[in-house]
């Protein structure tokens, strides 16, 4: 198949078109703006519908209403922006709708900075809206996976009734890769006989609503969607082992780091250092069962996430791990890389302590 | 290799292209084979859209090889605050001076050349535009015309000369190449505008060198980050 060089922030509005996304809303926010703009001119050849709305309000309650009429819709934007959007996602999981939303993570807090950051980890995997509910986040770390990804993300909305996040630091979404389009079968899906499309036949009317007037219809229906995020967890956990077969060292990342984590243990293993990658693909649902079979392991010593971050993933990693070994911590943040030199000597100062 | 001789053939060279082509990676490797020409030389950063991967962030480049950067205020290179560096205009007002204006990409990206459109026809500025087969919405004759129509229109300049720069990043071969040289001749025959040369990755050169005229061996200036070289080895 025809590999061709894509830049993220238009691989991922592709991967969506090809996914069936028909309803874009959005508002710009660099750095990724080349997701709407990617979008006006491609979503209307396909037949769907772009809108830039008035406000990133606006964009998340379009997807909502467009949701609930069954069409595959999505909204894109970046951390300040996603903040706004918060409400509608908490909306949106209460209403049982499908959706997908994409965070294209810069500096914060704030307005912070347009330079690449995670700082958003905490807002997207545990819900930055009000109520008990949960986000399926999606991590790609190339372009490639983050094309992959956009097909599944339209497919687990739509399997269990929920948003789905995208998240990828600013860097993921303006550089270039190349890309080779997959076939997608999918996986079999239910009809939408829940959406608000018309009357079609039925002896209701559908309605799409997050209110419950009582406490125990509320109660139960918080309990259904805890049996439905159960659900999630038990299949949807995703996550990819870099070098970790003989890993005395494990450095857990996603996204940008994950790749600069990566070209740091080649070079720690050249010089007799085993370490290796532990890199979530789900953020949520987290790994965990999996990084605590890891931390079991004899030859594990220590663990250290790496995130452009003060220390949000970590927190997930240390759950995991439970105590069963020693966990660190590297970052950057407000838009700044780390870079490899700076993740090895983390390592070999990590190592150095353990000895 | 031809000389190189279109190097140095025009003061002023103007880079366009649809995003993504190689504009500022091919910017980047002229102003340095212009040093190598020995022609003093600027190179001025007129993207204005895109706030990642940047000819700004190759100054240390630029200045190693004799010449200097044009650009915005070093305290908003990060900022998402579009704006000129006023020291455009002694690179159009110089008689000596080469440069190398690279400009944002798409339409978008080549209206900020609007404001130079007289002064830069005055010095008889060449615009030369970057073609890459493998961009998705740039691999047909029809799709990449379409593109120059619309920078044309944008800036108000005639495109004057192609760039073939058909890559895949890291992982470019001979035959992307080649079927970018198809391509960008089709597109030559089409509009009329020469093809002024083929940037290939200086491991390649060799071997393109062999079969197309005009080959421009490129260094690769716009790292990823986990692509970055190991700095010397310090203590740690």
């Amino acid at each position: 198949m025809k590999r061709e060089i894509w830049k993220g922030s238009e691989a991922i509005a592709e991967a969506a078109i090809r996914a069936g996304c028909r309803g874009f809303f959005g508002y710009p926010i660099t750095p990724q703006n080349e997701i709407p703009e990617y979008m006006s001119v491609r979503m209307p050849a396909a037949g769907g519908v772009f809108v830039q709305a008035e406000s990133e309000l606006a964009a998340i309650n379009m997807v909502y209403g467009a949701a609930a009429c069954g069409v595959r819709a999505m909204t894109s934007s970046s951390s300040p922006g996603v903040s706004l959007k918060q409400e509608g996602i908490s909306y949106m999981a209460g209403a049982e709708l499908p959706g997908v939303i994409v965070n294209v993570m810069r500096g914060g807090p704030g307005l912070g900075s347009i330079q690449p950051a995670q700082g958003d980890y905490y807002q997207a995997t545990r819900g930055g809206g009000n109520g008990d509910y949960r986000t399926v986040v999606l991590a790609p770390a190339s372009l490639q996976e983050a094309a992959d990804l956009m097909f599944e993300a339209f497919d687990i909305a739509d399997q269990y009734r929920n948003p789905v996040v995208v998240l990828v630091d600013g860097l993921i979404a303006q550089m270039m890769e190349p890309i080779v389009w997959k076939e997608h079968p999918g996986r079999p899906l239910p009809e939408k006989t829940w959406a608000a499309d018309g009357r079609r036949g039925r002896a209701h009317n559908n309605f799409v609503t997050s209110l419950f007037m009582d406490a125990p219809d509320c109660e139960a229906h918080n309990l259904a969607l805890l049996e439905k995020y159960k659900a999630i967890e038990a299949n949807e956990c995703r996550w990819e082992e870099l070098m970790l077969d003989d890993a005395e060292l494990v450095l857990v990342a996603y996204g940008t780091p994950s790749r600069v984590a990566q070209t740091a243990v080649e070079h720690l293993r050249s010089q007799n250092i085993k370490a290796g990658v532990f890199r979530p693909i789900t953020l949520w649902p987290f790994p965990y069962a999996r990084l605590r079979e890891i931390a079991a392991q004899p030859q594990v010593k220590r663990f250290m996430a790496v995130e452009m971050s003060t220390g949000q993933m970590v927190d997930d990693v240390n759950l995991a791990v439970a105590g069963q070994k020693p966990v660190a911590f590297y970052g950057r943040c407000g838009g700044v890389i780390p870079h490899v030199s700076e993740i090895e000597g983390a390592v070999l100062a990590a190592w150095k302590e353990g000895l | 290799m031809d000389g190189g001789l279109w190097i140095t053939e025009s003061r002023l060279t103007v880079v366009v292209g649809h995003f993504g082509s190689g504009k500022t990676e091919f910017s980047v490797n002229l102003a340095v084979a212009l040093g190598k020409s020995g022609r003093p030389f600027a190179l001025a950063d007129l993207d204005l859209v895109d706030p990642y991967f940047c000819s700004r962030t190759c100054e240390d480049v630029l200045r190693s090889s004799g010449g200097r950067l044009i650009a915005r205020s070093q305290r908003c290179f990060d900022a998402d605050v579009p704006s000129v560096p006023p020291e455009v205009m002694t690179l159009l007002d110089s008689q000596e001076l080469f440069g190398v204006l690279d400009v944002g990409g798409d339409a978008s990206g080549a209206r900020v050349l609007a404001r130079y459109r007289d002064p830069l026809i005055r010095c008889g500025a060449r615009v030369l535009c970057v073609v890459n087969g493998n961009r998705p919405l740039t691999h047909t004759p029809e799709q990449a015309a379409a593109y120059i129509r619309d920078i044309q229109q944008a800036c108000g300049l005639a495109v004057t000369g192609l760039v073939n720069n058909t890559h895949l990043c890291g992982q470019t071969q001979l035959e992307d190449i080649l079927e970018g040289n198809q391509l960008c001749r089709t597109l030559s025959a089409r509009l009329n505008i020469p093809l002024t040369c083929t940037a290939v990755p200086e491991h390649l050169a060799g071997q393109a060198a062999g079969l197309l005229p005009r080959v421009f061996p490129m260094k690769l200036y716009l790292k990823k980050p986990w692509e970055l070289p190991l700095p010397e080895k310090e203590e740690i």
